[in-house]
């Protein structure tokens, strides 16, 4: 921690330093405040114009309306398995993929890295109608894989739409997260692997017992950013999801407003007491975890 | 990545990497494979296998006006909301950096806009920047209609530009700090030493020393504003006024799964992954570049 | 003129207290070298002094003006830190010329000054590269240069030696003492090796615990020192210290009745006061078996230091070192010393202050032959 003992006399850039810090602080958090305030009042205390900037006595209508006029609770539910599978299989993933290159000597093994790092150039967005037919049959690749060595091989289609598999195995390779898996593993000194060796100990009970204790940081830091990111998800979900029972909740906030812009006007309190919904459990992550979270997003910073 | 010590079972690190290479294969590779045929193809109009058509697609795609459209309004996007939200986190950074009364409170509210999810963000920005409630709308009671991103191609970009630009702020904001506080306390003492003030430091020291970081957000940023802006479209504008704001990913995805034209997404998805990665190599010459410094 | 004065100081970082009530006159031109184990509040006091860290209580005048309210720019002080903090991205040049680029200087008559610093610590080949591409000890010329270009009224030093490597530190410590001579600026530097301090300094503070335990002449403070502290981290080997009780005006014993000889015209002692006996390992004598007052040591193995041989003992049950030049010596062999009343510190076991008559003299074997 830094100490700001340097002696300086600056008190008019000290007051435009506070004016600034203030401008800041309200430019992050009015946002989320109006979201809570209006998802507070009745539908035409929320549609005057100013609205109002105390909360109102309608919380509990408006959150208990949401909570059941989409079943937004099971939405929440939906979300939060979605959250978890792909944080939980995205550090695994990651930690058992650089543990294979990094403690293992084959000549694959850049291969490997570089064909894992080289989908940071493939995100969802570019790739997504195809990405959407492979979901659609995840068969398919694997039949031309056969084909390609002269069979045909007759799997029946396997659908992933509207399924849990679906939403949470596509967005669980990571090339940062084993990038940064990696990174880690290389700190580990080679007296250590050594050491464990002759303690007689084989490569999983080496990575079980000393690199996974070890990793305990760097599993946090991951996994703080993960579940933000995959909380967050929208295209994904929105595309393989036609179920409303698998919908989750961050997409579900299309559903509650009626078309941008044009149609009839929103319910706003509603809207806003589901996006505070919405924005409520990453939000947490963040505010609990924020040293793991700085240190995963810095670090992940390639 | 050399070590001295490791590993011998070469089935087992076959099996560890496997389930990995499995899901890259399957839903990277393999969808990119099928994007590159779809785009070099057209499906007849009543089924039937894809036909090779070449350079096609592309020539129609460029010979589009609506697709222009949508670069023009994606490069604009990219540059307004990159500029904001760098210049607003630079700042602030700064600001921070200096330790005053307060600043751990601030500086952790600032995180907050980046755990949230970019529909959120674009539904609260929509709200307080509606014409007809809100707070924004407050100034069409001076004129009808002053300000309508309904109806106002550029009011609508403006809100996007501004939703995209307060959650990236924070995320900039991060690395800024991140890396002012990285810069050796003695720099700083050493250049307050040899006479230079807060602002005098700030301008010779800090930010010439933030530059791979800038960079580095640069490029991060641009390739953020073409790639993840979608959720904050989709729920705001909708790509409208009048494809005022049709970025490219959203024209993909409307393409695709609303105009389901296969073969024209997927040669606007060969285009848009060329731009990522081309930000991408420019983005790994950075590390080379910091590499330099440190 | 920049004498320093230092009243009354005090440092804390909210609750915990790291100075306690400095009070200090540095002269003018006179090199200073604070010492101190690290934690002692050595390197606190040179920032305070800089305007790098606030002052708590007290205040501090240079050039008998009070300081405590000024920036670092205005207080005519130039620090050279101890991992040089120069800037990565500027060259020599600009890295040297800086100060005087934010004065606001001609950028030919800064760019002549550059150039005669650079001629004065050897960097006039390097002034347009990067601190990166520079060795250790070019990096700490360059921080020197740039200390000297603003012509400061007083040096800091803040343990600029202590990364660089066995060899260069002795050349580096050569080339500050030939500065100062050649530049009288008054020069306070901070150190936790005591040999760089004996070496440069005209006067030693010792700091231990936020407090100054003595200052002094190194000369001084080797050959009186005031407190057990300052004992045992000057000189080395260290000065031996063995725990006893006085049993009578003229002699000590030790937990196993070992018996030590004192001169009671030296020392003010009561009976049964708990003391600890210093006594430097050059200043013990090697005598024949059987002269008087002798004690015979086993010696356990001795370290062969060139000039000379460092014979590890025990007296009373504690470690006991003496040091011999050429001297054969065998370990499991016996030795047979004395411990010359002349040389023999005492020091109060509860305070750690000494414990000697006033006018009486202390001295080791060395300076009473010189």
């Amino acid at each position: 921690m830094r100490d700001a003992g340097l002696i300086e006399r600056a008190p008019v850039l000290n007051a435009i330093t506070h004016v600034l810090m203030i401008a800041g602080l309200l430019i992050a958090a009015f946002p989320i405040y109006v979201v809570f305030i209006a998802s507070t009042h009745d539908l035409p205390t929320v549609n005057r114009v100013p609205m109002p900037l105390w909360p109102g006595d309608h919380l509990v209508q408006n959150y208990t309306t949401v909570w059941n006029k989409s079943d937004f609770g099971a939405k929440m539910i939906n979300s939060l398995i979605v959250a978890t599978g792909v944080t939980i299989g995205k550090i695994t993933l990651a930690a058992l993929t650089a543990f294979s290159i990094v403690f293992f000597r084959y000549r694959a093994r850049m291969l490997i890295f570089w064909a894992i790092f080289i989908t940071l150039m493939l995100p969802l967005e570019v790739r997504i109608v195809p990405t959407y037919a492979v979901a659609a049959d995840v068969a398919e690749p694997l039949r031309w894989l056969v084909w390609l060595f002269g069979f045909e091989l007759g799997i029946a289609p396997i659908n992933l739409l509207n399924t849990y598999t679906g939403l949470i195995l596509p967005l669980v390779a990571t090339a940062t997260g084993t990038f940064l898996y990696r990174q880690f593993f290389l700190t580990i000194p080679d007296t250590l692997v050594e050491a464990a060796r002759m303690d007689g100990a084989g490569p999983l009970r080496f990575f079980r017992e000393h690199l996974i204790p070890l990793s305990r940081n760097n599993m946090a830091a991951l996994a703080t950013i993960m579940f933000v990111y995959a909380w967050n998800q929208y295209l994904w979900p929105l595309l393989i999801t036609t179920d409303a029972r698998m919908a989750t909740a961050t997409m579900q906030l299309q559903k509650i407003v009626p078309g941008p812009l044009f149609g009839q006007p929103p319910v706003w309190n509603e809207a806003m007491a589901a996006t505070l919904l919405v924005m409520v459990p990453p939000l947490l992550v963040v505010i609990f975890m924020q040293g793991a979270f700085v240190r995963g997003l810095v670090a992940t910073d390639k | 990545m050399d070590r001295r010590a490791t590993f011998s079972n070469l089935w087992l690190a076959g099996a560890l990497v496997a389930p990995q290479i499995l899901l890259v294969v399957v839903f990277f590779y393999w969808p990119t494979l099928q994007a590159l045929y779809w785009a070099f193809s057209t499906q007849p109009p009543f089924g039937g296998t894809n036909q090779w058509v070449g350079w096609q697609n592309f020539q129609q795609i460029f010979a589009d006006a609506v697709y222009w459209n949508s670069v023009r309004v994606s490069i604009i996007f990219a540059i307004l909301s990159t500029a904001l939200s760098i210049g607003m986190a630079l700042l602030l950074a700064l600001m921070i950096d200096r330790q005053l009364a307060g600043h751990k409170a601030y500086r952790f509210v600032y995180f907050w806009p980046y755990a949230i999810a970019a529909p959120a963000v674009g539904l609260a920005f929509r709200f307080i920047f509606a014409p007809d409630a809100g707070f924004v709308s407050a100034i069409n009671q001076l004129a009808p209609n002053l300000w309508n991103p309904a109806l106002k191609g550029w009011d609508a970009m403006i809100l996007i530009v501004i939703a995209n630009s307060w959650k990236m702020m924070a995320y900039n904001f991060i690395f800024f700090l991140a890396a002012l506080q990285s810069i050796p306390r003695g720099l700083i003492e050493a250049a307050a030493m040899d006479g230079s003030g807060v602002l005098r430091r700030a301008r010779d020291i800090q930010i010439p020393l933030l530059a791979p970081t800038l960079f580095f957000l640069l490029v991060i940023n641009v390739t953020e504003s073409f790639v993840d802006s979608f959720g904050i479209v989709d729920i705001t504008t909708g790509g409208g006024p009048a494809r005022a704001t049709d970025l490219m990913v959203f024209k993909i995805y409307s393409d695709g799964f609303k105009g389901l034209d296969y073969s024209m997404a997927a040669a606007q998805s060969i285009v848009l992954m060329l731009l990522v990665i081309g930000l991408t190599f420019v983005q790994f010459r950075y590390i080379e570049k910091r590499v330099h410094y440190a | 003129m920049a004498d320093i004065a230092i009243r009354n100081v005090e440092k804390s970082y909210s609750k915990t207290a790291v100075l306690h009530g400095i009070n200090l006159e540095i002269i003018d031109g006179e090199f200073l070298v604070i010492l101190g184990p690290s934690g002692c509040g050595k390197s606190t006091l040179l920032r305070m002094i800089a305007g790098l860290e606030g002052i708590t209580r007290g205040e501090i005048a240079i050039g008998g003006r009070v300081v405590n309210a000024l920036e670092p720019r205005e207080r005519g002080c130039a620090m050279v830190f101890q991992n040089y903090a120069l800037y990565p991205h500027m060259t020599v040049g600009e890295n040297i010329g800086y100060a005087l680029k934010v004065a606001g200087l001609p950028k030919v008559e800064r760019e002549r000054r550059v150039a005669e610093i650079a001629q004065i610590v050897g960097l006039e080949a390097f002034l347009a590269r990067r601190p990166s591409e520079l060795s250790g000890g070019q990096r700490q010329r360059v921080a020197m240069g740039r200390a000297m270009i603003r012509e400061p009224k007083v040096f800091l030093f803040d343990e600029p030696l202590s990364n660089l490597d066995a060899k260069l530190r002795v050349q580096m410590r050569l080339e500050i003492r030939r500065l100062h001579q050649r530049l009288k600026a008054t020069s306070v530097f901070v150190t936790h090796d005591q040999i760089e301090a004996m070496s440069l300094a005209d006067r030693i503070v010792v700091m231990n615990q936020g407090r100054i335990e003595q200052a002094g002449p190194p000369r001084q403070l080797y050959a009186e020192p005031a407190t057990r502290f300052v004992a045992s981290f000057l000189g080395a080997p260290a000065m031996n210290l063995l725990p006893a009780t006085i049993v009578a005006k003229d002699r000590a014993r030790m937990a196993d009745g070992t018996e030590i000889a004192l001169d009671p015209g030296r020392f003010v002692v009561e009976i049964g006061q708990a003391v600890e006996i210093g006594i430097r390992p050059e200043d013990v004598m090697i005598v024949w078996p059987g002269s008087e007052g002798a004690h015979a040591l086993e010696v356990e193995f001795t370290e062969d230091m060139g000039s000379s041989r460092l014979i590890h003992t025990r007296l009373g049950g504690m470690e006991f070192t003496v040091l011999q030049p050429t001297a054969q010596i065998e370990a499991q062999s016996t030795l047979h010393i004395n411990l010359p009343e002349n040389v023999i510190h005492l020091f109060d076991a509860r305070t750690g202050s000494r414990l000697i008559r006033a006018g009486a003299t202390i001295g080791t074997l060395a300076s009473a032959a010189a």
